[in-house]
């Protein structure tokens, strides 16, 4: 078959830029092939070769005692002591989702399972955010139902209890929705496998389902924005099959299990390509591909279409020859493809064969290694005007401003979509903050959350960054659980606008500031730049996913308040009401400064928390939405009415940081107030829990009213 | 008690009821669906929920005709006992087992929730250490909850007493609110809610170590 020629707008329809260009035939001397092209656009797009971010992701803290392996591998390894670790990360299929929302979904699913799995680990727990578009948008409900069946569809069936998660509505979202998918697992801290090949001669063994024309191109057009050409770019989302990644996870793990494997990486973004450059470069390796051995869904597949097809639920493993015939006999019984597609060869080459053809024939590290790398222009954001003429409003119709819009309404309608129970070690499952799951036949149990406020994040990058890590913190600690390390999925525009990339830098010393302040390293990433429609950009969106560790299930703080139970607030009240909920909700108003956020009180008020569990009946930390939309939620959740004793808008509402909620009983709230005064930490009794109505200073509402709305709003809206 | 616990490919609870059925006090062998024959002893036959075979063509349809099934099938036929949750309550009908079909949810979504269910007989050795009536609090997560029968086989259902559980509220629109039948021997049992996520006080819950402990009460005698 005849290759097109390179002509300037094929290497413009592949994503590089005249100037990368001219850098590829520096590094090869000669004009590439059209498979070569293709292998360098996979290679050197954004979503791959980090060009734009890499500079700024170095500064962030990823060490520490904890930690076994950070970022570089599929997913970051953290220790949780007794010779065990949970390997997690957080992946965005932000582009592919808008295109198709289902089965964007689903494979970002499948695609950050196999990153868990591929590392020797079986995932034990997910967790998924989302950004959607204004209810009001004639795409956002369709993509809602798409995208949630989606995440379900895969999730319930692969068998992975989703145990978290946001949903939050805005209108920059409106042409290009967020689903940023987390998972962790589980496995032996010295039976982790990581990407490095090692060994000349070695077979490179192509494993699980086979390679179709799905996909092809799809890490490049993650990489470039949307524009009115989008449904063309439908062909380049992946159809993803549960079913198939079932299998393979069952088949890795007894192929790991039984010694094979040298190294293994799963076929992601920019498939077969990226997965056998990562695995020769990182063992300094070359790497030849016979591609006549590659299983095919198709027929007539081009060497371009199978280095570029990103057709899921595939490894690429190197594995120890004289284990072939048990390697093959495992994936013949789960019933999955198995076939030695290539080897490892002594030089630095990445020699592609197919037929009696050269395809590619390049130097393998200068794919990885020589990646573009920007030191783009960025402006720091300007500071916000603080905020002035601060609304005073009727604290009843506040917070059903609040419960009634979708983005902080009950999300039922989204998680009992979502099998959060399966594999039976689920203590604490979705709704109300942080997701808890036993390690299996363990007294042990892992925590998890994610978060980020965008409006924050867009009205100071800085403060923004900070407080999506401390708020993860505070969410670990409310259930008692000690944050141990973080993954953050940073969601931004285009880097190419000096404001945008001064968005992410902003946001990226942030998180840094505070991952170091609160010990909570980062051992896993992604980025999503080009978010953007027509030129607009999303809110800047830093989501950090998060785990905590309880080394006991008995420091588990998972109580509900009682009739009777003080409400009390650990931290200091100002009342910031600056980029708040409350004045988005209610008045559309996105102004302000975002919350100062003092990591040295994070810290200490989570330490003071964990410290003094058995002095509460529950916990919860204070986040968007303030004081009363907190109260709320954990006295509905109890079945309860609650009295608190503020009516100012300020007090019920601002959002200042560093603070919880918790229930006590008097003797409790009398205890735990001793230990505050040793302490130094601001407590102050705030009001009570009990009866059937819901009142803030002198307004009150039955509860059935505001349960009734609180749990009906988001179907309204979307459903 | 020896129980043995089927694996198809795409089960995913396969494990969690092998834990369960251990915490009662039973031996648990696991058994491939590829093999051909139960291993010797085996007193009950435990068929997992998930979603063998990718649920493709029915969920249920393709697990239900494959080698494993006819030893199962064998076994029931022997008076064995057969516990089947979930996408095994689906093996079950698809078998022939158990009668009617589970169906798409009425509201056509994946519902995963803890529902309460009434106890609608309490002579079966599953159901026989509850009181008739007594509520129980198990979860739910399916797609293809939705049972469905002919008329005359429900009123036969009722007639015999053969309705295991309902719902209290019924989450999927199955019929007379059905959340669980027995076979007409009452020693096969299939029920689409999840007793083995509730074995332990700390899943929030431990309804369902009743289930598996009459069971093995009447191990014991037997």
């Amino acid at each position: 078959m005849t290759e097109p020629d390179i002509t300037p707008e094929l290497i413009a329809a592949h994503g590089l830029k005249p100037d990368e260009y001219e850098r590829l035939l520096g590094i090869i001397g000669r004009e590439p092939t059209f498979t070569e092209l293709g292998i360098f656009s996979a290679m050197w797009n954004e979503h791959c070769s980090y060009k734009s971010s890499k500079k700024w992701l170095r500064t962030l803290p990823t060490t520490g005692p904890q930690v076994i392996c950070g970022p570089g591998e599929n997913a970051g390894v953290v220790d949780i002591g007794d010779g065990q670790a949970v390997i997690f990360k957080m992946e965005s299929h932000n582009h592919p989702s808008y295109i198709e929302p289902h089965q964007g979904a689903a494979t970002g699913v499948g695609g950050i399972l196999r990153d868990v799995f591929t590392m020797g680990a079986r995932p034990i727990a997910a967790m998924n955010a989302l950004s959607f578009g204004l209810p009001s948008h004639p795409k956002t409900a369709h993509l809602v139902k798409g995208v949630v069946e989606g995440v379900g569809g895969y999730g319930n069936a692969f068998g992975v209890p989703t145990v978290g998660g946001e949903v939050r509505f805005h209108r920059s979202y409106n042409g290009n929705c967020l689903v940023n998918a987390f998972a962790a697992g589980l496995a032996d801290a010295d039976k982790i496998f990581y990407s490095v090949a090692s060994g000349v001669g070695m077979p490179v063994v192509y494993l699980g389902a086979k390679t179709g024309r799905d996909g092809v191109g799809g890490a490049t057009m993650a990489s470039a924005e949307f524009d009115d050409t989008i449904e063309e770019k439908r062909p380049t989302v992946q159809v993803g099959d549960p079913f198939t990644e079932k299998r393979l996870l069952e088949a890795c793990l007894e192929l790991m299990a039984s010694g094979a494997v040298i190294s293994i990486q799963d076929m992601g973004a920019a498939g077969l390509t990226c997965s056998a450059v990562e695995m020769g470069d990182k063992g300094d390796l070359g790497i030849k591909l016979q591609l006549d051995a590659v299983p095919q869904r198709e027929s007539n597949m081009t060497a371009y279409e199978m280095m570029l097809s990103e057709s899921q639920e595939r490894m690429l493993m190197v594995l120890k020859p004289e284990k072939e015939a048990e390697a093959r006999a495992i994936f013949v019984k789960w019933d999955l493809d198995f076939a030695i597609v290539g080897e490892t060869i002594p030089e630095d080459r990445f020699l592609i064969l197919h037929g009696n053809e050269i395809k590619a024939d390049l130097p393998l590290k200068a794919l990885s290694g020589t990646a573009p790398e920007y030191d783009r222009p960025w402006v720091e954001t300007p500071k916000a005007a603080a905020l002035t003429d601060a609304p005073e409003v009727d604290p009843i119709e506040g917070l059903r401003a609040l419960i009634g819009a979708p983005s902080y309404a009950h999300k039922a309608w989204v998680y009992e979509q979502y099998d959060s129970m399966v594999m039976a070690d689920t203590v604490r499952a979705p709704g109300l903050g942080a997701g808890v799951v036993r390690v299996h036949g363990t007294g042990k149990a892992l925590a998890f959350t994610s978060d980020v406020t965008p409006r924050y994040v867009k009205a100071n990058p800085f403060e923004g960054g900070k407080q999506a890590v401390a708020e993860a913190y505070r969410n670990l600690s409310a259930v008692g659980a000690l944050p141990l390390a973080t993954t953050d999925n940073l969601n931004f525009g285009n880097p190419e606008k000096p404001e945008i990339m001064g968005q992410l830098v902003g946001a990226i010393k942030g998180i840094g500031e505070a991952c170091r302040a609160l010990d909570f390293p980062i051992v896993s990433g992604n980025v999503s730049l080009y978010n953007e429609t027509d030129g607009t950009g999303i809110l800047p969106t830093p989501t950090i996913g998060a785990v905590g560790l309880l080394s006991s299930l008995d420091e588990l703080i998972s109580g509900l308040p009682t009739e009777g139970c003080l409400a009390l607030v650990i931290g200091e009240t100002a009342g910031h009401l600056g980029q708040s909920a409350l004045l988005a909700e209610m008045f559309d108003r996105e102004e302000g400064d975002a919350p100062t956020v003092d990591l040295a009180a994070e810290r200490k008020h989570g330490e003071f928390l964990r410290a003094n569990r058995e002095k509460l009946t529950a916990a919860t930390d204070l986040a968007d939405g303030g004081l009363a939309l907190a109260a709320f939620e954990m006295a509905e959740a109890a079945g309860l009415g609650v009295a608190l004793d503020a009516a100012d808008t300020a007090t019920l509402f601002g959002e200042d940081q560093a603070r919880y909620l918790v229930a006590c009983t008097e003797a409790q709230a009398q205890a735990l107030e001793a230990a505050a005064a040793a302490a130094g930490v601001p407590l102050s009794r705030v009001g009570r829990f009990g009866s059937d109505s819901v009142s803030f200073g002198g307004k009150s509402a039955p509860l059935a009213d505001l349960s009734g709305l609180y749990r009906s709003a988001f179907e309204a809206a979307v459903g | 008690m020896k129980a043995a616990v089927i694996t198809f490919p795409g089960s995913n609870c396969d494990r969690d009821l092998a834990v369960a059925f251990e915490a009662a006090g039973a031996e648990v062998v696991r058994v491939w669906h590829k093999d051909t024959s139960l291993p010797e002893g085996v007193d009950v036959v435990g068929i997992p929920g998930g979603f063998s075979f990718g649920d493709y063509l029915r969920c249920g349809a393709i697990a239900a005709r494959s080698p494993i099934a006819s030893a199962v099938a064998a076994h029931a036929a022997r008076g064995g006992f057969v516990l089947g949750i979930c996408n095994g309550f689906q093996v079950l009908t698809e078998t022939g087992l158990l009668p009617g079909a589970l169906m798409r949810n009425a509201g056509l979504k994946f519902i995963c929730k803890t529902v309460e269910l009434e106890v609608a007989t309490a002579d079966s050795a599953f159901t026989d250490g509850w009181a008739k009536g007594a509520v129980v609090r198990f979860p739910v997560a399916h797609h293809d909850g939705n049972y469905t029968v002919d008329a005359e086989t429900l009123a036969r259902l009722r007639a015999e007493d053969r309705v295991a559980f309902r719902y209290r509220a019924n989450p999927n629109g199955a019929m007379d609110d059905i959340a669980g039948v027995l076979s007409e021997n009452r020693r096969v049992l299939g029920l689409m809610p999840h007793p083995e996520r509730v074995v332990d006080p700390v899943q929030g819950g431990s309804d369902g170590m009743g289930l598996f402990r009459s069971l093995l009460g009447r191990m014991a005698l037997a």
